[in-house]
């Protein structure tokens, strides 16, 4: 992966503060992701990794109580979900909902139909559609069901990463896309991702585990822990985090605030 | 005061409100009367062996006390409605010879085109009276009948007479009573043995007039081994004044035979709908309901299948949708009589901006009806807090041997779904009619396409404004 010098980072979090329901639970985020840029986000159970996520994304539940998110030179904490999507924010989620008598089809359409803010023609569509589910190994038939309706755990994660694929965002969170999935899903998805990329994407990738980072190599490796960024490295950091388990994190910064 | 609250709670989406101001060519006077019983039966130069039959309907609907379950009645006034009122001298076989006026109502709401592109045939109630009915000359060479009821009983006097008031009898309830009473229009149909009838017959019924009481009887006699689908719609104006719409709908399914009957009710917010409809099913027969309920203040209409004999299956689809000042009680009634007979009943209901929806069903099996199957499953969906939804589901099983399954589900369009699907880009108002949409969409799909389209269209009329 190439770095952009000389550019205005593409995703700035600033000093990100979210709460819910009363509760602060990340205490001032602070990170800048380039083009073309994977970086990973990893942290023990609890530490707010999906909290920030649904915040990014702008989910009511999530309180921003204070800090920044500029993407492409705006500060998207204003807009809602739907206008943060059109300017090319995408998350990938851990636990999809289900939109039942929905099928995939037209809600991938739809979603397209928004972010680009023009009808696809039909052609176009069926083409992409087909290309990406061949990616990502699914069946025609996919296309037919309700969203993520009766979905197993690795069809809902593949029918994140076919989303990801249909809709081209600028900047990626992909959040726990690798969890509970087995190894063979676990290198579909991946590589499904590392194929989806591109060099104009940034991509903010979620996991608890390093296992997904042998098939996305990410540039830079975050360690959350309760609430705030607390090690950040190359892909090294990763290797030493699978090696030695979080609980060496959790001695030298146990100390803080609300750990668990 | 409810009449008022109506006229200003209408929702601005209703396309239908308009009215022709054209006068009748008999309108009764306003009330009920024995006198004006016999006046329509006199009118309409009836056998009086039907006269007899009104007049002791009426007999029992004096009787009998208003309902006090389900909605509320109180706001309807007997004596300011008007029983009959006849637009027209004829019910024409030919679309140019219905009254100009009628004819660009029926154009506005699309229906003449309909017939020419999908239907086997069609009729149009307008008030009272048909005043135009027309089936494809194929079928009526193949002995197919599709008249108006009041057409069948002088073209089919035996018939009408053998089956008249046995599926739904002139006492079952306070309204069916009425509707016996004072009853005009509604459908004939009569399918012989073994013809098929592949595309749907269409009513269309539509009340013009002020304070207006619309009482349409449908009869459907499907032979052995026939089959035929039947679809009715209904849109009426808005008036600052109530009008009430009481139906008897039916339907006799003979051995073998299939009859599908599809409503999507579209009434103004200022009709009352109070509707028994019912059909019994012979050996090996199926019945089906498909009842869209959309429209109405008040809606009370359980559409009902008695499986008479072994084989017999019934199926009923109900789906409603209450907007501010609605009430849609509806639901469906299975009876199961012989053995090895099987039902389903599906309901989806949705709720929106105050309004309210009841699903009221009962499943009856009889001692020794062994090896009965039933399901039922109703969902209710409520799109904000003021919006309400009640089940009232009965249960009545004197059979041990029978496998019944009951489910319900009540959920909110939940902020989960409309989070998932804004993160995609769509807006919150298109994503909460997706959701919508998906959520009916188990009923949808067992309409023919042509209904779909316009059962998804006038569901999103009915959500414009929903959110936000």
């Amino acid at each position: 992966m190439t770095r952009q010098a000389g550019r205005d980072p593409l995703f700035v979090i600033e000093d990100l503060h979210v709460s819910i329901e009363g509760k602060e639970i990340l205490k001032g985020v602070n990170l800048s992701i380039n083009r073309g840029e994977v970086h990973a986000f990893m942290g023990p159970n609890g530490s707010g990794k999906s909290t920030l996520a649904n915040a990014l994304m702008g989910h009511p539940r999530y309180e921003v109580t204070g800090g920044h998110v500029i993407f492409k030179g705006e500060d998207i904490l204003g807009l809602r979900p739907d206008q943060r999507a059109r300017k090319g924010l995408f998350l990938a989620f851990q636990y999809p909902t289900a939109i039942p008598g929905v099928t995939m089809v037209n809600f991938l359409r739809a979603g397209l139909k928004a972010v680009r803010g023009s009808d696809v023609p039909v052609r176009e569509f069926r083409t992409m559609l087909k290309e990406t589910m061949d990616l990502l190994k699914v069946d025609e038939s996919f296309a037919r069901r309700y969203v993520n309706d009766g979905f197993s755990g690795g069809e809902k994660k593949r029918a994140e990463v076919l989303q990801l694929g249909i809709l081209r965002p600028e900047m990626a969170v992909l959040d726990e896309t690798d969890s509970g999935l087995d190894i063979d899903a676990l290198r579909t998805v991946a590589e499904g991702v590392g194929a989806l990329m591109g060099p104009s994407m940034g991509v903010l990738l979620i996991t608890h585990y390093q296992r997904i980072l042998n098939y996305i190599k990410p540039d830079f490796v975050h360690v959350l822990y309760a609430g705030r960024i607390v090690k950040s490295g190359g892909r090294e950091l990763a290797e030493e985090l699978e090696a030695k388990g979080y609980e060496w994190i959790t001695q030298e910064y146990g100390v803080l605030e609300g750990a668990p | 005061m409810a009449a008022k609250t109506v006229a200003e709670i209408v929702p601005e989406t209703y396309k239908w409100g308009f009215h022709d101001d054209e006068e009748a060519v008999y309108k009764s006077k306003k009330g009920l009367s024995r006198a004006g019983v016999e006046e329509i039966s006199e009118m309409k130069g009836e056998p009086s062996w039907m006269r007899q039959y009104r007049l002791k309907a009426l007999d029992h609907f004096l009787a009998r006390p208003m309902p006090t379950w389900g909605g509320d009645l109180s706001g309807i006034n007997f004596d300011e409605i008007y029983y009959y009122v006849k637009a027209t001298d004829r019910d024409a076989g030919n679309w140019d010879d219905v009254p100009a006026y009628i004819k660009r109502t029926f154009d506005k709401l699309g229906i003449p085109e309909a017939e020419r592109k999908f239907l086997a045939g069609m009729g149009a109630q307008y008030d009272s009276e048909v005043v135009y009915h027309n089936i494809r000359e194929d079928l009526k060479k193949q002995g197919v009948n599709f008249l108006s009821m009041d057409q069948g009983l002088v073209e089919h006097p035996d018939i009408v007479r053998e089956y008249f008031g046995t599926v739904v009898p002139a006492n079952d309830n306070k309204f069916a009573a009425l509707n016996s009473a004072v009853w005009s229009g509604g459908s004939f149909i009569y399918v012989p043995e073994g013809i098929h009838v592949q595309v749907p017959l269409q009513a269309y019924f539509r009340i013009n007039s002020e304070s207006m009481g619309q009482f349409e009887r449908t009869m459907i006699i499907a032979e052995p081994g026939s089959y035929v689908h039947y679809v009715e719609g209904c849109t009426a104006p808005i008036y600052s004044t109530d009008s009430l719409h009481s139906a008897v709908v039916e339907i006799i399914v003979k051995e073998g035979a299939r009859v599908r009957y599809t409503t999507i009710q579209n009434w103004s917010n200022n009709v009352y709908n109070l509707v028994t409809k019912r059909m019994k099913v012979y050996a090996d027969g199926v019945g089906e309901w498909i009842d869209g309920n959309l429209g109405s203040k008040l809606t009370m209409k359980y559409p009902s299948v008695y499986l008479m004999e072994p084989g017999a299956h019934g199926e009923i689809l109900s789906l409603a949708f209450a907007g501010p000042g609605q009430h849609q009680d509806a639901g469906g009634k299975v009876i199961h009589g012989a053995p090895r007979t099987t039902s389903t009943i599906i309901s989806k209901s949705i709720s929106k901006g105050g309004g309210r929806t009841s699903y009221r069903g009962q499943v009856k099996v009889y001692p020794g009806c062994r090896d009965v199957k039933s399901t039922v499953r109703c969902d209710a969906l409520l799109l904000d807090e003021n919006s309400r939804s009640d089940t009232y589901p009965y249960m009545d099983i004197e059979e041990e041997r029978v496998t019944i399954g009951h489910e319900a589900t009540v959920s909110k369009v939940g902020d989960e779904q409309l989070f998932y699907l804004q993160s995609r880009g769509i807006a919150e108002a298109e994503a909460a009619k997706m959701i919508v949409n998906g959520f009916v969409e188990p009923i949808v799909k067992e309409l023919p396409m042509e209904y779909a389209v316009e059962l998804n269209r006038l569901i999103e009329l009915q959500m414009e404004g929903a959110v936000g």
